[in-house]
Protein backbone atom coordinates (compact mmCIF):
# COMPACT_ATOMS: atom_id res chain seq x y z
CA UNK A 1 0.00 0.00 0.00
CA UNK A 2 1.46 3.46 -0.90
CA UNK A 3 2.07 6.01 1.88
CA UNK A 4 1.23 9.68 2.65
CA UNK A 5 4.97 10.10 2.13
CA UNK A 6 4.97 8.18 -1.26
CA UNK A 7 2.31 10.37 -2.66
CA UNK A 8 3.61 13.91 -1.00
CA UNK A 9 6.77 12.00 -2.34
CA UNK A 10 5.52 12.32 -5.93
CA UNK A 11 3.50 15.06 -5.67
CA UNK A 12 6.42 17.28 -5.32
CA UNK A 13 8.09 15.64 -8.39
CA UNK A 14 5.14 16.72 -10.25
CA UNK A 15 4.96 20.24 -8.56
CA UNK A 16 1.45 19.62 -7.29
CA UNK A 17 0.30 21.10 -4.05
CA UNK A 18 -2.27 18.80 -2.89
CA UNK A 19 -4.82 19.68 0.44
CA UNK A 20 -5.45 17.03 2.89
CA UNK A 21 -8.38 16.04 1.52
CA UNK A 22 -6.67 15.57 -2.20
CA UNK A 23 -3.59 13.29 -0.77
CA UNK A 24 -6.10 11.08 0.65
CA UNK A 25 -8.10 11.15 -2.30
CA UNK A 26 -4.95 10.64 -5.00
CA UNK A 27 -3.86 7.57 -2.21
CA UNK A 28 -6.74 5.89 -2.81
CA UNK A 29 -7.08 6.59 -6.15
CA UNK A 30 -3.15 5.35 -6.92
CA UNK A 31 -3.67 2.52 -4.61
CA UNK A 32 -6.21 0.66 -6.12
CA UNK A 33 -4.00 1.70 -9.87
CA UNK A 34 -1.38 -0.60 -7.89
CA UNK A 35 -4.05 -3.15 -6.97
CA UNK A 36 -5.03 -3.61 -10.49
CA UNK A 37 -1.47 -3.70 -11.82
CA UNK A 38 -0.93 -6.58 -9.07
CA UNK A 39 -3.86 -8.66 -10.78
CA UNK A 40 -2.11 -8.21 -14.24
CA UNK A 41 1.42 -8.93 -11.94
CA UNK A 42 -0.27 -12.48 -11.61
CA UNK A 43 -0.53 -13.27 -14.98
CA UNK A 44 2.25 -15.35 -17.00
CA UNK A 45 3.68 -13.42 -19.85
CA UNK A 46 6.68 -15.30 -20.55
CA UNK A 47 7.53 -14.92 -24.41
CA UNK A 48 5.59 -11.74 -24.45
CA UNK A 49 7.42 -8.28 -25.80
CA UNK A 50 7.39 -5.49 -22.87
CA UNK A 51 5.00 -2.66 -24.84
CA UNK A 52 6.01 0.50 -25.47
CA UNK A 53 3.48 1.42 -28.11
CA UNK A 54 0.05 0.39 -28.80
CA UNK A 55 0.63 0.44 -32.46
CA UNK A 56 2.16 -1.78 -34.33
CA UNK A 57 5.00 0.56 -36.08
CA UNK A 58 8.86 1.41 -36.05
CA UNK A 59 10.79 3.99 -38.22
CA UNK A 60 8.27 7.42 -38.41
CA UNK A 61 11.19 9.23 -39.43
CA UNK A 62 11.25 12.53 -41.24
CA UNK A 63 14.25 13.79 -43.93
CA UNK A 64 16.46 16.89 -42.71
CA UNK A 65 14.97 19.20 -44.23
CA UNK A 66 14.54 23.09 -42.62
CA UNK A 67 10.65 24.13 -42.28
CA UNK A 68 9.77 28.11 -41.63
CA UNK A 69 9.79 28.04 -37.72
CA UNK A 70 7.13 30.07 -36.32
CA UNK A 71 7.32 34.03 -36.24
CA UNK A 72 9.11 35.22 -32.97
CA UNK A 73 6.15 37.45 -32.00
CA UNK A 74 3.78 34.60 -32.31
CA UNK A 75 5.62 32.28 -29.69
CA UNK A 76 6.24 35.32 -27.37
CA UNK A 77 2.73 35.95 -27.52
CA UNK A 78 0.74 34.09 -24.77
CA UNK A 79 4.63 34.46 -22.86
CA UNK A 80 3.43 35.24 -18.94
CA UNK A 81 6.46 37.58 -18.74
CA UNK A 82 9.33 38.73 -21.47
CA UNK A 83 11.95 40.79 -22.06
CA UNK A 84 12.72 42.33 -25.72
CA UNK A 85 12.89 38.47 -27.50
CA UNK A 86 13.53 36.44 -24.70
CA UNK A 87 10.88 35.21 -21.80
CA UNK A 88 11.19 35.84 -18.32
CA UNK A 89 10.84 33.17 -15.68
CA UNK A 90 10.59 33.79 -12.04
CA UNK A 91 13.52 32.88 -9.81
CA UNK A 92 14.83 29.44 -10.26
CA UNK A 93 16.91 28.59 -7.28
CA UNK A 94 14.61 28.48 -4.26
CA UNK A 95 16.81 31.09 -1.97
CA UNK B 1 45.57 6.65 -4.44
CA UNK B 2 44.05 5.97 -7.86
CA UNK B 3 42.20 8.31 -9.96
CA UNK B 4 39.10 7.08 -12.03
CA UNK B 5 37.06 9.02 -14.43
CA UNK B 6 34.38 8.95 -16.84
CA UNK B 7 33.29 11.60 -19.36
CA UNK B 8 30.12 12.09 -20.93
CA UNK B 9 29.99 14.23 -23.68
CA UNK B 10 27.55 15.71 -25.39
CA UNK B 11 27.83 16.52 -29.20
CA UNK B 12 25.23 18.81 -31.28
CA UNK B 13 24.59 16.65 -34.44
CA UNK B 14 25.34 18.66 -37.87
CA UNK B 15 21.82 18.61 -38.94
CA UNK B 16 20.03 21.46 -41.09
CA UNK B 17 16.94 21.00 -38.74
CA UNK B 18 16.04 19.64 -35.63
CA UNK B 19 15.69 16.81 -33.92
CA UNK B 20 11.78 16.50 -33.48
CA UNK B 21 10.62 19.53 -36.05
CA UNK B 22 11.68 21.31 -38.78
CA UNK B 23 12.96 24.46 -37.47
CA UNK B 24 16.63 25.43 -38.19
CA UNK B 25 19.47 25.11 -36.01
CA UNK B 26 21.84 27.88 -37.15
CA UNK B 27 23.60 29.00 -34.32
CA UNK B 28 23.52 32.90 -33.52
CA UNK B 29 19.99 33.57 -34.66
CA UNK B 30 17.63 36.16 -32.77
CA UNK B 31 16.51 34.81 -29.62
CA UNK B 32 13.24 32.28 -29.74
CA UNK B 33 13.48 33.42 -33.82
CA UNK B 34 13.92 29.06 -34.79
CA UNK B 35 10.69 27.66 -32.89
CA UNK B 36 7.87 26.33 -33.16
CA UNK B 37 5.48 24.76 -31.41
CA UNK B 38 6.97 20.93 -31.17
CA UNK B 39 10.20 22.22 -29.92
CA UNK B 40 8.46 24.93 -27.26
CA UNK B 41 6.51 21.83 -25.86
CA UNK B 42 3.11 22.92 -26.71
CA UNK B 43 0.65 20.43 -25.39
CA UNK B 44 -0.40 17.92 -28.20
CA UNK B 45 2.15 18.42 -30.54
CA UNK B 46 3.86 15.16 -32.19
CA UNK B 47 7.53 15.07 -32.49
CA UNK B 48 9.37 13.42 -35.58
CA UNK B 49 12.78 12.03 -35.63
CA UNK B 50 15.07 13.22 -37.90
CA UNK B 51 16.48 10.70 -40.29
CA UNK B 52 19.67 12.25 -40.30
CA UNK B 53 20.51 13.07 -36.78
CA UNK B 54 20.11 8.86 -36.82
CA UNK B 55 22.64 8.25 -39.49
CA UNK B 56 24.64 10.33 -38.19
CA UNK B 57 24.58 8.94 -34.44
CA UNK B 58 25.19 5.59 -36.49
CA UNK B 59 28.31 7.39 -38.33
CA UNK B 60 29.85 7.88 -34.75
CA UNK B 61 29.07 4.23 -33.56
CA UNK B 62 30.48 3.18 -36.23
CA UNK B 63 33.68 5.10 -35.81
CA UNK B 64 33.98 4.11 -32.14
CA UNK B 65 33.29 0.44 -33.07
CA UNK B 66 30.11 0.43 -30.96
CA UNK B 67 27.25 -2.42 -31.73
CA UNK B 68 24.46 -0.49 -32.99
CA UNK B 69 21.17 -1.60 -31.79
CA UNK B 70 18.92 -3.32 -33.89
CA UNK B 71 15.92 -1.42 -32.18
CA UNK B 72 16.30 1.56 -30.23
CA UNK B 73 13.63 3.78 -28.72
CA UNK B 74 12.99 6.88 -26.78
CA UNK B 75 12.28 8.17 -23.62
CA UNK B 76 10.69 10.84 -21.10
CA UNK B 77 12.99 12.10 -18.97
CA UNK B 78 11.54 14.33 -16.24
CA UNK B 79 12.79 17.16 -14.38
CA UNK B 80 11.69 20.57 -14.22
CA UNK B 81 13.72 23.55 -15.37
CA UNK B 82 12.72 26.63 -17.15
CA UNK B 83 15.59 25.61 -20.04
CA UNK B 84 12.97 22.33 -20.70
CA UNK B 85 9.30 24.11 -21.51
CA UNK B 86 7.65 20.24 -21.52
CA UNK B 87 9.15 19.41 -17.99
CA UNK B 88 10.64 16.58 -19.82
CA UNK B 89 13.29 15.74 -22.25
CA UNK B 90 13.10 13.33 -25.07
CA UNK B 91 16.13 10.91 -24.63
CA UNK B 92 17.01 7.17 -24.83
CA UNK B 93 17.38 4.92 -21.62
CA UNK B 94 17.33 1.08 -21.38
CA UNK B 95 17.81 0.66 -25.12
CA UNK B 96 20.31 3.74 -26.43
CA UNK B 97 21.44 3.41 -30.44
CA UNK B 98 24.51 1.76 -29.59
CA UNK B 99 26.83 0.38 -26.96
CA UNK B 100 30.07 -1.23 -26.21
CA UNK B 101 32.82 0.65 -28.39
CA UNK B 102 36.17 2.47 -27.55
CA UNK B 103 38.66 4.91 -28.51
CA UNK B 104 42.32 5.20 -28.73
CA UNK B 105 43.89 8.06 -26.90
CA UNK B 106 47.65 9.05 -26.99
CA UNK B 107 49.26 10.84 -23.82
CA UNK B 108 53.28 11.44 -24.13
CA UNK B 109 53.71 8.54 -27.15
CA UNK B 110 51.48 5.68 -25.36
CA UNK B 111 48.20 4.92 -26.47
CA UNK B 112 45.46 3.64 -23.90
CA UNK B 113 41.93 2.47 -25.04
CA UNK B 114 39.34 3.69 -23.23
CA UNK B 115 35.83 2.05 -23.25
CA UNK B 116 32.59 4.01 -24.75
CA UNK B 117 29.65 2.32 -22.49
CA UNK B 118 26.72 3.80 -24.49
CA UNK B 119 25.97 6.05 -27.28
CA UNK B 120 22.20 7.44 -27.32
CA UNK B 121 20.30 10.16 -28.77
CA UNK B 122 18.73 13.22 -27.58
CA UNK B 123 17.29 16.66 -27.98
CA UNK B 124 18.74 20.11 -26.84
CA UNK B 125 17.67 22.23 -24.10
CA UNK B 126 17.02 25.91 -24.39
CA UNK B 127 19.78 28.93 -23.22
CA UNK B 128 18.71 30.71 -19.81
CA UNK B 129 20.54 33.80 -18.94
CA UNK B 130 20.25 34.81 -15.16
CA UNK B 131 19.54 38.10 -14.21
CA UNK B 132 22.85 38.10 -12.25
CA UNK B 133 24.22 35.08 -10.74
CA UNK B 134 22.13 31.81 -10.89
CA UNK B 135 22.06 32.18 -7.16
CA UNK B 136 20.92 36.12 -6.54
CA UNK B 137 19.22 36.76 -9.75
CA UNK B 138 15.02 37.40 -9.38
CA UNK B 139 14.63 36.12 -12.67
CA UNK B 140 16.32 34.51 -15.83
CA UNK B 141 15.51 35.21 -19.92
CA UNK B 142 15.41 32.05 -21.93
CA UNK B 143 15.90 31.73 -25.65
CA UNK B 144 15.03 28.19 -26.70
CA UNK B 145 16.55 28.05 -30.12
CA UNK B 146 18.69 25.71 -29.15
CA UNK B 147 15.77 23.46 -27.23
CA UNK B 148 15.35 20.49 -29.81
CA UNK B 149 18.28 20.47 -31.38
CA UNK B 150 19.74 16.97 -31.70
CA UNK B 151 22.18 15.54 -29.62
CA UNK B 152 24.54 12.93 -29.10
CA UNK B 153 25.36 11.50 -25.69
CA UNK B 154 28.09 9.46 -25.18
CA UNK B 155 29.47 7.64 -21.94
CA UNK B 156 32.90 6.73 -21.47
CA UNK B 157 33.49 3.92 -18.92
CA UNK B 158 35.56 4.99 -16.26
CA UNK B 159 38.82 3.83 -17.66
CA UNK B 160 40.80 7.30 -17.49
CA UNK B 161 43.38 7.92 -15.09
CA UNK B 162 44.42 10.94 -15.08
CA UNK B 163 42.97 14.76 -16.01
CA UNK B 164 45.29 14.33 -18.86
CA UNK B 165 43.83 11.66 -20.36
CA UNK B 166 40.09 12.88 -20.06
CA UNK B 167 41.74 16.00 -21.63
CA UNK B 168 43.19 13.64 -24.29
CA UNK B 169 39.80 11.49 -24.60
CA UNK B 170 38.11 14.87 -25.44
CA UNK B 171 40.42 15.86 -28.25
CA UNK B 172 40.49 12.77 -29.75
CA UNK B 173 36.89 12.27 -29.42
CA UNK B 174 36.65 15.81 -30.97
CA UNK B 175 38.96 14.61 -33.62
CA UNK B 176 36.83 11.73 -34.92
CA UNK B 177 33.79 14.04 -34.87
CA UNK B 178 34.58 16.79 -36.60
CA UNK B 179 36.45 14.51 -38.71
CA UNK B 180 33.24 12.30 -40.26
CA UNK B 181 30.80 15.98 -40.34
CA UNK B 182 29.08 14.66 -37.33
CA UNK B 183 29.23 17.47 -35.33
CA UNK B 184 31.62 20.67 -35.36
CA UNK B 185 32.86 20.38 -32.17
CA UNK B 186 32.53 24.02 -31.76
CA UNK B 187 33.38 24.44 -27.31
CA UNK B 188 32.72 27.59 -27.44
CA UNK B 189 29.52 28.03 -28.98
CA UNK B 190 28.51 24.74 -27.36
CA UNK B 191 28.01 22.63 -29.57
CA UNK B 192 30.66 19.55 -27.29
CA UNK B 193 30.18 19.90 -24.30
CA UNK B 194 31.59 17.39 -21.36
CA UNK B 195 30.71 16.42 -17.81
CA UNK B 196 32.92 14.05 -15.80
CA UNK B 197 32.71 11.63 -12.89
CA UNK B 198 35.68 11.32 -10.67
CA UNK B 199 36.29 9.33 -7.87
CA UNK B 200 39.69 8.06 -6.40
CA UNK B 201 40.31 4.37 -4.98
CA UNK B 202 43.42 2.54 -3.21
CA UNK B 203 45.49 1.49 -5.99
CA UNK B 204 45.00 -1.89 -7.09
CA UNK B 205 41.57 -1.99 -5.62
CA UNK B 206 38.68 -3.01 -8.13
CA UNK B 207 35.80 -0.98 -6.16
CA UNK B 208 34.91 2.09 -6.95
CA UNK B 209 35.08 5.23 -4.66
CA UNK B 210 32.45 7.56 -4.23
CA UNK B 211 31.68 9.65 -7.52
CA UNK B 212 31.58 13.58 -7.79
CA UNK B 213 29.99 15.23 -11.15
CA UNK B 214 31.98 17.71 -12.40
CA UNK B 215 29.97 19.85 -14.64
CA UNK B 216 30.45 23.37 -16.26
CA UNK B 217 33.44 22.92 -18.62
CA UNK B 218 33.95 24.53 -21.79
CA UNK B 219 36.84 24.14 -22.89
CA UNK B 220 39.76 21.48 -22.98
CA UNK B 221 41.51 23.86 -20.72
CA UNK B 222 38.88 23.70 -18.18
CA UNK B 223 38.63 20.38 -18.37
CA UNK B 224 42.14 19.56 -17.52
CA UNK B 225 42.12 22.58 -15.23
CA UNK B 226 39.10 21.06 -13.19
CA UNK B 227 39.45 17.88 -13.13
CA UNK B 228 43.01 18.21 -11.55
CA UNK B 229 41.53 20.29 -8.85
CA UNK B 230 39.19 17.98 -8.23
CA UNK B 231 41.38 15.30 -8.11
CA UNK B 232 43.47 17.11 -5.51
CA UNK B 233 40.51 18.17 -3.37
CA UNK B 234 39.54 14.46 -3.16
CA UNK B 235 42.81 13.53 -2.50
CA UNK B 236 43.14 15.61 0.50
CA UNK B 237 39.80 15.25 1.98
CA UNK B 238 40.76 11.29 2.16
CA UNK B 239 44.26 12.19 3.63
CA UNK B 240 42.29 14.14 6.17
CA UNK B 241 40.01 11.36 6.99
CA UNK B 242 36.98 12.91 5.65
CA UNK B 243 34.28 11.38 3.59
CA UNK B 244 33.57 12.13 -0.35
CA UNK B 245 30.16 13.13 -0.30
CA UNK B 246 27.76 12.11 -3.99
CA UNK B 247 27.43 15.42 -5.57
CA UNK B 248 26.84 17.65 -8.51
CA UNK B 249 30.24 20.18 -8.42
CA UNK B 250 30.25 23.07 -10.79
CA UNK B 251 33.64 24.47 -12.26
CA UNK B 252 34.71 27.93 -11.68
CA UNK B 253 37.06 28.90 -14.38
CA UNK B 254 37.37 32.31 -12.69
CA UNK B 255 38.10 31.47 -9.62
CA UNK B 256 39.94 28.02 -10.64
CA UNK B 257 37.64 25.68 -8.28
CA UNK B 258 34.61 23.43 -8.19
CA UNK B 259 32.13 23.98 -5.67
CA UNK B 260 29.16 22.23 -4.96
CA UNK B 261 25.80 22.71 -6.96
CA UNK B 262 22.82 23.33 -4.05
CA UNK B 263 20.73 20.51 -3.96
CA UNK B 264 17.58 22.25 -5.28
CA UNK B 265 19.64 23.02 -8.71
CA UNK B 266 19.21 19.41 -9.83
CA UNK B 267 17.24 16.17 -8.70
CA UNK B 268 17.74 12.99 -9.82
CA UNK B 269 14.44 11.44 -9.86
CA UNK B 270 13.98 11.42 -13.42
CA UNK B 271 10.99 8.72 -13.54
CA UNK B 272 12.12 7.54 -17.35
CA UNK B 273 9.15 6.19 -19.54
CA UNK B 274 8.48 5.84 -23.00
CA UNK B 275 8.25 8.34 -25.58
CA UNK B 276 4.98 7.38 -26.44
CA UNK B 277 4.57 9.98 -29.15
CA UNK B 278 7.30 7.97 -30.94
CA UNK B 279 7.55 4.89 -32.09
CA UNK B 280 10.47 2.67 -31.71
CA UNK B 281 13.37 2.62 -34.01
CA UNK B 282 14.47 -0.43 -36.04
CA UNK B 283 18.04 -0.75 -37.56
CA UNK B 284 18.71 -2.79 -39.98
CA UNK B 285 22.44 -4.26 -40.95
CA UNK B 286 21.73 -3.01 -44.73
CA UNK B 287 21.29 0.80 -43.19
CA UNK B 288 24.26 0.32 -40.78
CA UNK B 289 26.47 -1.42 -44.39
CA UNK B 290 25.48 1.76 -46.17
CA UNK B 291 26.35 4.00 -43.70
CA UNK B 292 29.66 2.54 -42.86
CA UNK B 293 30.87 2.38 -46.45
CA UNK B 294 30.81 5.92 -46.93
CA UNK B 295 32.56 6.71 -44.32
CA UNK B 296 35.48 8.59 -44.48
CA UNK B 297 39.20 7.61 -43.37
CA UNK B 298 39.27 7.99 -39.76
CA UNK B 299 41.98 10.63 -38.26
CA UNK B 300 44.34 7.72 -36.13
CA UNK B 301 44.35 5.96 -39.37
CA UNK B 302 45.23 8.61 -41.42
CA UNK B 303 47.81 9.69 -39.05
CA UNK B 304 49.35 6.85 -38.92
CA UNK B 305 49.28 6.66 -43.52
CA UNK B 306 50.46 10.21 -43.52
CA UNK B 307 53.76 8.54 -41.58
CA UNK B 308 54.29 5.67 -43.66
CA UNK B 309 53.32 6.95 -46.72
CA UNK B 310 54.77 10.16 -47.35
CA UNK B 311 57.21 9.68 -44.70
CA UNK B 312 56.46 12.52 -42.26
CA UNK B 313 57.46 13.35 -39.12
CA UNK B 314 54.58 12.09 -36.64
CA UNK B 315 54.33 16.14 -35.74
CA UNK B 316 53.32 16.98 -38.56
CA UNK B 317 51.11 13.83 -39.69
CA UNK B 318 48.96 14.98 -36.05
CA UNK B 319 49.09 17.85 -37.50
CA UNK B 320 48.24 17.39 -40.78
CA UNK B 321 44.89 15.24 -39.46
CA UNK B 322 43.75 17.82 -37.25
CA UNK B 323 40.93 17.66 -39.48
CA UNK B 324 39.40 16.06 -42.76
CA UNK B 325 39.55 19.12 -44.94
CA UNK B 326 43.15 19.81 -44.05
CA UNK B 327 44.00 16.40 -44.59
CA UNK B 328 42.84 16.72 -48.18
CA UNK B 329 44.39 19.97 -48.44
CA UNK B 330 47.91 18.62 -48.06
CA UNK B 331 47.15 15.42 -49.74
CA UNK B 332 46.02 17.01 -53.15
CA UNK B 333 48.75 19.63 -52.75
CA UNK B 334 51.08 16.76 -52.64
CA UNK B 335 49.39 14.83 -55.84
CA UNK B 336 50.96 18.29 -57.46
CA UNK B 337 54.09 18.83 -55.96
CA UNK B 338 55.38 15.62 -55.30
CA UNK B 339 57.61 16.74 -52.30
CA UNK B 340 55.60 16.06 -48.58
CA UNK B 341 57.80 17.32 -46.18
CA UNK B 342 58.03 20.81 -48.34
CA UNK B 343 54.29 20.68 -48.63
CA UNK B 344 53.37 19.99 -44.94
CA UNK B 345 56.45 23.01 -44.32
CA UNK B 346 54.46 25.39 -46.34
CA UNK B 347 51.20 23.92 -45.06
CA UNK B 348 51.53 24.12 -41.55
CA UNK B 349 53.93 27.94 -41.53
CA UNK B 350 51.79 29.73 -44.04
CA UNK B 351 48.40 28.44 -44.40
CA UNK B 352 47.88 27.71 -40.57
CA UNK B 353 49.56 30.97 -39.91
CA UNK B 354 46.07 32.69 -40.12
CA UNK B 355 43.37 29.85 -40.17
CA UNK B 356 42.46 26.91 -37.72
CA UNK B 357 44.08 23.53 -38.30
CA UNK B 358 40.35 22.37 -37.75
CA UNK B 359 38.32 25.03 -39.30
CA UNK B 360 37.46 23.20 -42.44
CA UNK B 361 35.30 25.91 -43.53
CA UNK B 362 38.38 28.02 -44.05
CA UNK B 363 40.13 25.21 -45.30
CA UNK B 364 38.16 24.45 -48.37
CA UNK B 365 37.44 28.59 -48.95
CA UNK B 366 41.42 29.71 -48.72
CA UNK B 367 42.29 31.24 -51.77
CA UNK B 368 45.38 29.37 -52.21
CA UNK B 369 44.36 26.57 -53.21
CA UNK B 370 46.29 22.93 -52.84
CA UNK B 371 46.98 23.74 -56.44
CA UNK B 372 47.87 27.27 -56.58
CA UNK B 373 50.56 26.25 -53.17
CA UNK B 374 51.54 23.28 -55.56
CA UNK B 375 52.29 25.98 -58.36
CA UNK B 376 54.40 28.09 -56.06
CA UNK B 377 56.43 25.60 -55.40
CA UNK B 378 57.24 24.54 -58.71
CA UNK B 379 58.64 28.23 -58.89
CA UNK B 380 61.31 27.96 -56.25
CA UNK B 381 62.02 24.58 -57.31
CA UNK B 382 63.04 26.06 -60.80
CA UNK B 383 64.93 28.60 -59.29
CA UNK B 384 61.92 31.41 -60.82
CA UNK B 385 61.89 32.71 -57.22
CA UNK B 386 63.62 32.61 -53.70
CA UNK B 387 61.65 30.87 -50.83
CA UNK B 388 61.73 34.18 -49.17
CA UNK B 389 59.99 35.92 -52.14
CA UNK B 390 57.40 32.73 -52.33
CA UNK B 391 56.33 33.84 -48.53
CA UNK B 392 55.82 37.48 -50.27
CA UNK B 393 53.64 35.89 -53.07
CA UNK B 394 51.99 33.52 -50.51
CA UNK B 395 50.34 36.58 -48.96
CA UNK B 396 49.05 37.84 -52.15
CA UNK B 397 47.62 34.78 -53.10
CA UNK B 398 45.88 34.52 -49.60
CA UNK B 399 44.34 38.10 -50.12
CA UNK B 400 44.17 38.16 -53.84
CA UNK B 401 42.65 34.82 -55.72
CA UNK B 402 45.17 34.52 -58.48
CA UNK B 403 47.70 31.80 -59.17
CA UNK B 404 51.60 32.35 -58.12
CA UNK B 405 52.97 32.53 -61.50
CA UNK B 406 50.78 35.53 -62.69
CA UNK B 407 51.55 37.69 -59.16
CA UNK B 408 55.27 36.81 -59.75
CA UNK B 409 55.20 38.25 -63.58
CA UNK B 410 52.81 41.06 -62.78
CA UNK B 411 55.45 42.31 -60.25
CA UNK B 412 58.82 41.45 -61.56
CA UNK B 413 59.49 39.62 -58.57
CA UNK B 414 61.28 36.65 -60.83
CA UNK B 415 64.47 35.65 -58.79
CA UNK B 416 67.32 37.62 -60.92
CA UNK B 417 69.62 34.62 -62.09
CA UNK B 418 71.62 37.13 -64.88
CA UNK B 419 74.80 36.44 -63.66
CA UNK B 420 76.22 39.91 -65.74
CA UNK B 421 73.30 41.97 -63.72
CA UNK B 422 74.42 40.27 -60.32
CA UNK B 423 78.02 41.16 -61.16
CA UNK B 424 77.57 44.27 -61.42
CA UNK B 425 75.27 44.76 -58.35
CA UNK B 426 78.31 42.71 -56.36
CA UNK B 427 81.15 45.01 -58.22
CA UNK B 428 79.01 48.32 -56.79
CA UNK B 429 78.61 46.86 -53.04
CA UNK B 430 81.95 45.48 -52.76
CA UNK B 431 83.23 49.19 -53.96
CA UNK B 432 81.62 50.86 -51.00
CA UNK B 433 82.72 48.23 -48.22
CA UNK B 434 86.79 48.47 -48.09
CA UNK B 435 86.33 47.12 -44.23
CA UNK B 436 84.20 44.27 -44.85
CA UNK B 437 86.54 43.24 -47.60
CA UNK B 438 89.12 43.71 -45.33
CA UNK B 439 87.88 41.86 -42.24
CA UNK B 440 86.89 38.77 -44.64
CA UNK B 441 90.77 38.89 -45.95
CA UNK B 442 91.72 38.57 -41.96
CA UNK B 443 89.21 35.20 -42.29
CA UNK B 444 85.90 36.40 -40.85
CA UNK B 445 83.68 34.52 -42.79
CA UNK B 446 81.09 36.34 -40.90
CA UNK B 447 82.20 39.59 -43.52
CA UNK B 448 81.39 37.22 -46.66
CA UNK B 449 77.40 36.90 -45.32
CA UNK B 450 77.18 40.60 -44.64
CA UNK B 451 78.17 41.22 -48.18
CA UNK B 452 75.61 38.44 -49.46
CA UNK B 453 73.02 40.49 -47.39
CA UNK B 454 73.82 43.50 -48.77
CA UNK B 455 73.46 42.46 -52.83
CA UNK B 456 70.45 40.50 -51.02
CA UNK B 457 69.27 44.47 -50.24
CA UNK B 458 70.04 45.74 -53.23
CA UNK B 459 68.32 43.37 -55.66
CA UNK B 460 64.92 43.44 -53.55
CA UNK B 461 65.69 40.03 -52.50
CA UNK B 462 65.56 38.72 -55.85
CA UNK B 463 68.85 37.75 -56.23
CA UNK B 464 69.79 34.13 -56.70
CA UNK B 465 71.10 33.47 -53.26
CA UNK B 466 73.25 30.64 -55.15
CA UNK B 467 74.68 32.98 -57.95
CA UNK B 468 75.25 35.32 -55.41
CA UNK B 469 77.66 32.88 -53.21
CA UNK B 470 79.37 31.46 -56.18
CA UNK B 471 80.07 35.21 -57.42
CA UNK B 472 81.66 36.52 -54.66
CA UNK B 473 83.77 34.25 -53.54
CA UNK B 474 85.24 34.23 -56.76
CA UNK B 475 85.48 38.06 -56.57
CA UNK B 476 86.73 38.20 -52.93
CA UNK B 477 89.58 35.40 -54.02
CA UNK B 478 90.46 37.76 -56.77
CA UNK B 479 91.19 41.15 -54.61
Amino acid sequence: MITREEVLHIARLARLELSDTELERMREQLNSILTYIDRLRALDVTGVEPTSHAVPLVNVMRDDEVVPPFPQDEMLRNAPDRVGEFFRVPRIIEG
Amino acid sequence: METVIGLEVHAQLLTRSKMFCGCPTTFGAPPNSQTCPVCQGMPGVLPVVNRRAVELGIRAALAFDCRVNAACRFARKHYYYPDMPKNYQITQYEEPLAEDGHLEIEVDGASRTIGIQRLHLEEDVGKLLHEGTLETAQASLVDYNRSGVPLMETVSRPDLRSAEEAAAYLKAFRAVLVFLGVSNGNMEEGSLRCDANVSLRPRGSRELGTKVEIKNMNSFRSVKQALEFEVRRQAEALAAGERIVQETRLWDADRGYTRAMRSKEYAHDYRYFPEPDLVPLTIDRAWIEEIRAGLPELPRQRRARFVTQYGLPPYDAEILTQSRALAEYFEAAVREFPQPKVVSNWVMSELLRELGADDEQAIRSSPVTPARLAGLLVLIEDGTISGKIAKEVFEKMRRGGEDARAIVGREGLTQVADEAALGRVIDQVLARSPRAIEDYKRGKTAAAKALVGQVMKATGGKANPGIVNRLLEEKLSKI
